[in-house]
This record gives C-alpha cells, sequence and structure tokens, in this order.
C-alpha cells in the first residue's frame, strides 16, 4: 500500500468521516488517493484557514477529532491560526500537511515550511513521518493523543516522497506511548478533603469551564450543584454545561458575565472549579479575585493548577470521573439557603438588560434567534461584541451547542466553524452569530457551503464598526476611533452572487420574519441586521479591574 | 535562583527543539545544557541549568516540561541533595619562568594538564562549581585563550 493510502485507511480505522482540506502540489498522492474513496466526506474549502476551523468546529459539535488537510508552504502556514485556536481551546484536532520530498527538506525547495517548527508551541504533539513504515503507527498515535487527556490539535507532516512508498499496512493494536500517561481519576484523599469543605461551606459556587464539555460531565454537574445547593457559574468555554434556565444558574462569568456571577463569585466561601483555568478575563484582578474563597481546583492537566489563583485542594483528573467520586464522598449537603437568597438577590438587581429603542438592538437580534429556534441550534460566533452577546442572550440548554473561539479570540473563526458542525449534524440549525467586521475575514466559505449545500445561516449584527475595539476606544481612549470604522460591501448582493440567499434587516419588526425565513429557507442565508451602531457590550469588568467593578451602563 | 533541571526524554528529533521552546518563549536564558544518551539508547538524559527570575513561572515550565510527550521524567536538583560536576578545558599562555606557578595551581585545584606546548597548556578538570570557579581565578593571572565547558551534569545522592 501507499504512504497516501495507508494514510486514508488509518483515517477510517480512527472512525473519521468527514474531513477538509484544499490541495496542493505536495499532497497530490493523498489527493488522488481520495479521488476513489466514498466512505469519508471530503469538503472542499477555498481557503486552509476554512478547513482548520471547520474541522474544529466539527470537533466541538461531536466531541471528535476533526481533521483538515493542507499542502506544503502556505497550505500549511494557513492553518496555523486554526492550529493555534484549537490548541487554546484544548479542542481534538488532526492537522494533516505535505510536505516537500524528504532529501529536500532544509534546502529552501518550492513551498518548503519547517511546519512540525512552526507549530510546536501550538500542537499537542506533532510528527514529520520519515519513514512510511511508521505512518500508520503515527496517525494511531496523533488521534490517541489529540483525544484524551487535556485534548488539543495534533499535526502529521508527510513528505510527498513517502505519500508514495510503499509498505505494508499495519494497524498497531494499542497505543503505548511511554511519557504519556493522563492521569483520569482524582486522589482518593484528595476527593476527601474536597467533600468535607464543601460540606462545611456556606456560600460555595460552581465555576465550569469547557473541561465539563469535553469530559460530557454535564449529567454529574447538574447533580453535584442540586445535591449540594450551590450557584452554578461557567466560563465562555463552559456555556451550555448547564441549562441556561436553571434556578441554580448564573450565568457566565467574568469581563462580560453577568453581575450576579461576579459578585457570587467575589462572595463566595469555596469555589469548585470544573475543567476552567482561571483565565485573565475570568478573574480580573488576580490579587483582589475572591478573597474568602478556598479554591477547589478540578482539572485533567496539571499545568492549570494553581497557574492563576492559589488552589487549596488540587484535583488532577477528568472532569465526569472526579464529580462522580466527590458526588460518592459527600454525605452532607451544607445549608445554602440564605446564600441562594443573596444569589437571587443579585439576580434582580443586577439583571442583564439593555434599553429598548427603534433602531435594532444586537441584543433583541440574539434573543430573537433564542426564542425562536428554542435553544436547539447550534451557535457559533465571530470574536468581539458578536460573540459576547451570543454569549449572553440566548439560553443554551445543551453542551455542544455554543462554538466559540475561546482563548485565541480569532476573528473570522465562527463562519467556517458553523459549517463544521453542520457537516457533523446536517438536521441541526446552525447559527454563525457574527460581526461585519469577522465575517468578511472567511467570508470565501461561502462558496464552500453553497457548492456543498452546508445549508448555514448567518446573522451579521452590522453595525458598521469593529465594535469591541471601538467599544475599548470610547471607554478608555478618548472616542478617538482609529480604524475601527468599517466601509462593508453590499452583504446581501455579496451573499447572492455566491448562490446564497441575502435578506438585509433594518426594522426591529423584520427580526423575527428574517429569522424564521433564514430557517425555513433550504439554502445558505445571510441576514444583514444593521443594529444600533454604538451599542456597547455590558455589564464590562475593565482590564486590571476586580471583578466586582463592573461598569453597568445600560447602552 | 539558579536551577539545576534534569529532564529524561524519548532519544527523538526535534525534542531538544520543543524543551528549549518552553524556556525561549518566556525568554529564558539557557545558562548550561548538556545532552546525552543513557544506558537505554531510546532514553536521553538532558541537564539544564536556568537562572529562575520568578520561581512560579519556572515551576510552570516544569509542569509543562512534564507535559510534552515525548518527556518521561523532570527533576529539579536546586532542593535536594544532589551532586554535580562539569568538565572544563581551558588553553593557557604563560612565560617559561611561571611554569611551576601554573603546575601548582593546577595540582592544588584537582586539574590536570593534558598538554605543554610553545608556552601553552592545556588544563583539564572535572568538579563542582565551587572549585571550577576557584580554579578559573587563579589562571587569571595567566593569559587564557580559550575555555570550554561541557556543562553541568547532576545526579541525586
Amino acid at each position: 500500500m501507499t504512504g497516501a493510502k495507508i494514510l486514508i485507511e488509518a483515517l477510517r480505522r480512527e472512525g473519521v468521516e468527514a474531513m477538509f482540506g484544499y490541495p496542493g502540489g505536495q499532497v497530490l498522492p493523498i489527493f488522488d488517493a481520495l479521488y476513489d474513496v466514498k466512505d469519508i466526506r471530503f469538503i472542499l474549502t477555498r481557503h486552509e484557514q476554512g478547513a482548520a476551523h471547520a474541522a474544529d468546529g466539527y470537533a466541538r459539535a461531536t466531541g471528535k477529532p476533526g481533521v483538515c488537510l493542507a499542502t506544503s508552504g502556505p497550505g500549511a502556514t494557513n492553518l496555523v491560526t486554526g492550529i493555534a485556536n484549537a490548541y487554546m481551546d484544548s479542542i481534538p484536532m488532526i492537522a494533516i500537511t505535505g510536505q516537500v520530498k524528504s532529501f529536500l527538506i532544509g534546502n529552501d525547495a518550492f513551498q518548503e515550511a519547517d511546519i512540525t517548527g512552526i507549530t510546536r508551541p501550538i500542537t499537542k504533539h506533532n510528527y514529520l513521518v520519515k519513514d512510511v513504515r511508521e505512518l500508520a503507527r503515527i496517525v494511531r498515535e496523533a488521534f490517541y493523543i489529540a483525544s484524551t487527556g487535556r485534548q488539543g490539535p495534533v499535526l502529521i507532516d508527510i513528505p510527498s516522497d513517502i505519500q508514495m512508498k510503499e509498505t505494508e499496512f499495519i494497524w498497531p493494536e494499542k497505543v503505548d506511548i511511554k511519557g504519556y500517561k493522563p492521569t483520569y481519576f482524582g486522589h482518593p484523599g484528595q476527593i476527601k478533603k474536597a467533600a468535607k469543605i464543601i460540606s462545611a461551606s456556606k456560600k460555595p459556587i460552581i465555576y465550569a469551564g469547557g473541561g465539563v464539555i469535553t469530559s460530557g460531565a454535564s449529567p454529574e454537574l447538574r447533580e453535584l450543584a442540586e445535591k449540594i445547593q450551590a450557584p452554578v457559574t461557567w466560563t465562555l468555554m463552559g456555556i451550555g454545561c448547564f441549562p441556561a434556565t436553571h434556578k441554580l444558574s448564573l450565568g457566565m462569568l467574568g469581563m462580560h458575565g453577568t453581575a450576579y456571577a461576579n459578585h457570587a463569585t467575589m462572595e463566595a466561601d469555596v469555589i469548585i472549579a470544573v475543567g476552567a483555568r482561571f483565565d485573565d478575563r475570568v478573574t480580573g484582578r488576580i490579587d483582589k479575585f475572591a478573597p474568602n474563597a478556598k479554591v477547589i481546583h478540578v482539572d485533567i492537566d496539571p499545568t492549570s493548577i494553581s497557574k492563576n489563583v492559589n488552589v487549596d485542594i488540587p484535583i488532577v483528573g477528568d472532569a465526569k470521573n472526579v464529580l462522580g467520586q466527590l458526588l460518592e464522598q459527600i454525605r452532607k449537603a451544607p445549608d445554602t439557603k440564605e446564600w441562594l437568597k443573596t444569589a437571587e438577590g443579585w439576580k434582580k438587581k443586577y439583571p442583564l438588560a439593555y434599553k429598548e429603542k427603534k433602531a435594532i438592538k444586537p441584543q433583541y437580534v440574539v434573543e430573537q434567534i433564542s426564542e425562536i429556534t428554542k435553544g436547539d441550534a447550534i451557535i457559533t460566533t465571530e470574536v468581539g461584541q458578536n460573540q459576547m452577546w451570543a454569549a449572553q442572550w440566548y439560553k443554551y440548554m445543551h453542551p455542544r451547542t455554543f462554538i466559540s473561539s475561546g482563548g485565541l479570540g480569532t476573528m473570522g473563526f465562527g463562519f467556517p466553524a458553523a459549517l463544521g458542525a453542520k457537516v457533523a449534524y446536517p438536521e441541526k440549525t446552525v447559527f454563525d452569530v457574527a460581526g461585519d467586521g469577522s465575517i468578511q475575514m472567511n467570508i470565501q466559505e461561502l462558496a464552500t457551503c453553497v457548492c456543498n449545500k452546508i445549508n448555514v445561516k448567518i446573522a451579521i449584527l452590522n453595525n458598521n464598526y469593529l465594535g469591541m475595539v471601538r467599544q475599548w476606544q470610547e471607554l478608555f481612549y478618548k472616542k478617538r476611533y482609529s480604524h475601527t470604522c468599517l466601509a462593508n460591501p453590499d452583504f446581501v448582493k455579496l451573499a447572492e452572487s455566491f448562490g446564497a440567499v441575502g435578506i438585509r434587516v433594518t426594522k426591529k419588526e423584520d427580526v423575527k420574519k428574517a429569522i424564521q425565513k433564514a430557517i425555513s429557507t433550504d439554502n445558505v442565508v445571510l441576514i444583514d441586521f444593521h443594529v444600533e451602531q454604538e451599542e456597547n457590550v455590558f455589564p464590562m469588568v475593565p482590564a486590571g479591574e476586580a471583578l466586582n467593578n463592573m461598569i453597568e451602563g445600560l447602552a | 535562583m539558579r536551577h539545576t533541571i534534569s529532564v529524561v526524554v524519548e532519544n527523538k528529533f526535534g525534542v531538544l527543539a520543543r524543551i528549549a521552546g518552553l524556556f525561549s518563549a518566556r525568554g529564558y536564558n539557557i545558562a548550561s545544557l548538556a545532552v546525552s544518551e543513557t544506558l537505554d539508547p531510546g532514553v536521553s538524559c538532558m541537564t539544564i541549568v536556568v537562572e529562575a527570575e520568578d520561581e512560579k513561572i519556572l515551576e510552570q515550565i516544569k509542569k509543562q516540561l512534564n507535559r510534552l510527550i515525548d518527556v518521561l521524567t523532570v527533576t529539579d536538583f536546586t532542593k535536594k541533595e544532589h551532586v554535580d560536576r562539569e568538565l572544563v578545558i581551558v588553553k593557557v599562555g604563560y612565560s617559561g619562568k611561571d611554569k611551576a606557578k601554573l603546575e601548582d595551581i593546577a595540582d592544588k585545584s584537582g586539574a590536570k594538564i593534558i598538554q605543554h606546548k610553545d608556552n601553552t597548556a592545556i588544563i583539564e578538570m572535572v568538579s563542582g562549581q565551587e572549585q571550577i570557579k576557584a580554579l578559573l581565578e587563579g589562571l587569571k593571572q595567566f593569559s587564557v585563550k580559550e575555555l570550554v565547558r561541557s556543562g553541568r551534569i547532576a545526579m541525586t545522592k
């Protein structure tokens, strides 16, 4: 079997059903082999970055590793942002790149780039295949590494001569990597200590992150919250891990979190952090963060623990397992009646709100999408104000229904990610909540969607600005709007030119109709919502301020 | 504070770059580095000496070293009882009358003169950091023409 065929057989063995990519000189043997493949759906994107984000979106929607493929040199470097994005959010991804022929590596050959070197700090691991006999094992290892422990992207760089070399296909029975043995269960002693602290607490709060979603720990999280009657807040990555309408739900915390989540976090006496990493956008000023709280930190990656805040009870393990262990160990639920009353008080006093106006409010648009889809859609976002409004105003009920670039904050992510999610779940409504800036960063994927009938819906919250940067300029740079005002194309015509449907909405009363029409239209639909131009995302914790020091201002 | 860290790794290409990257990404300079095979040719040992400006950051680097797929173990010798050694070779020029003095310094430091030629001596010494420092201090009165050090290697007691 040739290396190219071995690669495809290995992907098949790993259960790959779809992959995203772009051809080029050094992956011709792989594409030639793909020509006969019927059981793996190959989606040709219009840019390699689109392929990487689509694979990422596919992975976030399904939990399975997303696969993308690009040629050497520029093809490979175009994947880089997508790989870094997946790395920051611990998303399992396999990036396969072609490389110049083995004997030319290091010679500045045409379309050569040292992609394993370039991606070393943004992959969980990467491989340069130097011998075709190692290829099957490497693919097996790559999937194992990407999808276990703290998940992440793994890149496999395959020189084109290796793709053509012949050898026997030998699929390794199991994977054995000496230096890689993730810890899946919490240390019993630590579990005991944590249970004791929880039982004795008066003001506990659960702070849940993306790790809960990755490990499928939502049922255990809910059980724990209900058992100990603790309110639950979550990070951007944790959205969907707990039903937004649950009475113990506090919504998202952090820079643009709800005021009540931030107050509750600051006042808590015990923080149970699960699969979250105390990112600076979450903690606010670190030395003022939750001064009275004992911190229990559950994470599969020891590197995340005590990185930003000092942790009292570190527990290394998989969230699902550890929460199960905790549930078994906690005998006595704490008395949290008063605490829940206080939290309820904050909810009433500082609700998420915006001022109704004649103009279309971006928050209103997201609310309508939420109501019409009843929390059943998959929402992807770009980065900036659109992302925060999508996080705040949609009522997420299920894990893996909110797909957003958290750590890296990659504009241009949402649309190709929606494409990937839609490939995974063709029957679901998939909405990309976009900004007029972000959507233009990977707009070329309209062609991919239309050609392949991947009927994604796009809601552009068009305010003619790079809104989040403009907001910072307004609040912290004396309204000096330096290069944040955009001159945009006619998005409706643009959509139509790709063969998609474009709808422009300039009146509030047309918002619902447009969303309903988009959902019922059997095509890719782009809705250009002309929203209030200088609307801000509130509440807001200014960078470097304590978490409870929020700007509340209703815009 | 100066830390001596030993990292036992799979003997594969690219591993050194991964490890070095964790230091360089934070602007940390590696003061010395010694790499060689262990009894098992599939496994290498790297001894890294690094000046940590912030202990917390170093702690983080050590955890991240452990996280690398090709890393088997990480040991920080700083708070452990250990021996460390380094090989140093120095080429020293001297005038004829100072030959005895040079030999005396070498002798007292436990260094060995491995070659005398045209008023130039090559001196080698395997020792701990203090002793090496003392030797180099003593050699300052001569003309040191070249100096090569192997980098520190260490082992727990």
